[in-house]
């Protein structure tokens, strides 16, 4: 089964919904018409992302009745759609989100897991953790959303990847830090790593958007990219510009490298629940958070 | 070693990126910039010439009578080479009847009242010709605080201040700056002979890598001294940026309410754009 992925790496306007909805639907028209069966979108595409104060002004819930939900939902009676947002829950919690959206429906939310509060982050401050990490079944099979730090941790897509998801959408609003002699930025480097690393230790896709532009100093630096199931690289973006970067992936890749490298067949996840057991249990760990 | 190379086509796309963002985003097309002759102002020059054109960048000279006839000279290198508007506005008339009242006013605060009357001049010249204030101060200067708070340190963006003077001249050299003005010696010209190497005591060179460390890598003092630094320059350097950060900060503001700008009353300048 082959499957078209569009990933859309924009430039936002901070706090203007308005004008970053426009810019969705016009993308998604975009996309549709170069022939992509599902489009995704950065992290806190629909609101921009130093956010602070602005959190609770931008929030919506990813239902029919919302007026930022309605024409995405109606968009993605034609592809299937990945967006970034601000969530208020009904107890008034905001959630760094993402939704995916198909058919008209709501197929799954995820909430940010990993919320950066240390150099120059401060979500912390602003949003609420979401607390858990799940697969879920679209018409390309089992997907797995995660939102930037949440894959900077190993765990996430571990959990995903036991849950049976096969392609791995990650979304980010990286801020770029890091200059040297490279020709990308650190920050740049280090993702393209674990991406590659995921796809290849995981034997799955992987599809990486991430934005572009400035908000006052930080510089967003694009380089979108989807990655094979060997850990090749189907498609890369340029960096620090905007673009809609269309990549084929076929999914049968994912029978042929797991014929030839049965990680997931081998995978010890009794002696991963023993061993995680025995050290949540000790007193010198993380235990409970 | 410690290697401060940059990537000059990576930061050159950024920093003209950023320029043009955050000129255009506050609704202006055009900038204006204090051209000292220095290595500086020539490449933040370069930058927004290239960011916006260089019909849309305004170079201000602005000479007092015992400033060097070689920052002139080297001002206009810049501007014939990026070809970027100019402007030129002598400022002993506006600053020398202010030094006439106090006959033993310092060295230090002549250059502290000339680089704030420059900074009247480029926030003026900022009206007139309609265009955002571009800043010249690099990370070196920011962090050691050789700079005049409200005078050359004033601005509305400032593109290179996160790259050390090691790393200045590199971009400059990768940008057409002219060799004469980055091979000179970095000087204030706020009097005759001054340097900023003879005031600091100690070269950029040196103190960008003493810095990278302290900054950048987190070193410990103590471990930059087991790195190879001498103690006394290391103990110099750590408290000079310490006694600096009042010039890197707005002033703080005394809390009484329930909501209060700067610490609970939080946006960024793009808000909204």
């Amino acid at each position: 089964m082959k499957l078209t992925i569009a990933l859309a790496q924009i430039n936002t306007h901070l706090g203007r919904v308005d004008i970053n909805l426009e810019k969705h639907l016009a993308l998604a028209a975009e996309a549709h018409s170069k022939g992509a069966d599902l489009l995704v979108f950065p992290e806190l595409s629909l609101t921009g992302y130093v956010l602070q104060d602005l959190v609770p002004a931008v929030s919506h819930r990813p239902t029919d009745d919302d007026p930022v939900f309605r024409p995405l939902l109606e968009a993605s009676r034609k592809l299937d759609l990945v967006v970034g947002f601000v969530e208020e829950d009904r107890r008034n919690r905001f959630y760094i989100s993402a939704a995916y959206l198909s058919g008209g429906e709501v197929i799954h939310v995820h909430h940010k897991v990993y919320l950066p509060t240390y150099g120059l982050f401060d979500e912390g401050r602003f949003f609420a953790w979401g607390d858990s990490v799940r697969a879920f079944d679209t018409r390309f099979g089992r997907v797995g959303m995660l939102i930037c730090e949440d894959f900077w941790h190993a765990s996430p897509p571990y959990l995903l990847w036991l849950d049976g998801a096969d392609l791995f959408l990650f979304i980010s609003a990286s801020p770029g830090r890091g200059l040297n002699a490279g020709e990308i930025l650190e920050s740049a480097r280090w993702v393209d790593h674990i991406n590659r690393a995921y796809a290849s230790v995981f034997t799955s896709f992987v599809a990486h958007t991430n934005r572009v532009g400035f908000e006052d100093g930080l510089t967003f630096w694009g380089g979108a990219a989807v990655y094979d199931p060997n850990g090749d690289i189907v498609k890369h973006a340029p960096f620090h510009e905007e673009a809609l970067t269309l990549a084929e992936i076929d999914l049968n890749q994912l029978h042929r490298t797991r014929a030839r490298l049965p990680l997931l067949r081998d995978e010890r996840t009794g002696l991963v629940q023993r061993e995680l057991a025995r050290i949540l249990s000790s007193q010198d760990s993380n235990a409970g958070r | 070693m410690i290697d401060l190379t940059i990537d000059v086509n990576l930061v050159r796309k950024i920093l003209t990126g950023f320029i043009h963002s955050e000129v255009t985003r506050m609704g202006y097309s055009h900038a204006v910039i204090n051209l000292s002759g220095g290595i500086d102002s020539a490449l933040s020059c370069v930058l927004a010439a290239k960011a916006l054109g260089p019909k849309n960048v305004l170079a201000i000279r602005l000479p007092y009578k015992t400033s060097s006839s070689d920052s002139l000279e080297h001002a206009q290198m810049v501007i014939d080479t990026t070809g970027v508007q100019s402007v030129t506005l002598p400022i002993s008339e506006m600053v020398d009847p202010l030094f006439e009242q106090f006959p033993d006013m310092s060295s230090m605060r002549k250059g502290n009242i000339m680089a704030r009357m420059r900074m009247i001049m480029l926030y003026d010249q900022s009206v007139v010709f309609n265009g955002l204030a571009v800043g010249t101060g690099n990370k070196t200067e920011i962090l050691l605080g050789y700079t005049t708070l409200y005078g050359d340190s004033a601005c509305a963006i400032n593109p290179i201040g996160d790259l050390y003077k090691t790393q200045v001249r590199q971009l400059s050299r990768a940008m057409g700056v002219p060799d004469v003005i980055i091979d000179k010696p970095p000087t204030a010209d706020l009097w005759i002979g001054q340097t900023d190497e003879g005031e600091l005591g100690y070269t950029y060179a040196e103190v960008d890598q003493l810095l990278y460390l302290l900054i950048d890598q987190r070193y410990t003092p103590e471990e930059c001294v087991e790195a190879g630094y001498a103690e006394p320059f290391v103990r110099s350097v750590v408290e000079r940026v310490r006694r600096n950060q009042f010039k890197r900060i707005l002033p703080p503001i005394a809390k009484l309410s329930n909501r209060t700008v700067g610490y609970d009353f939080l946006y960024l300048r793009d808000w909204g754009t």
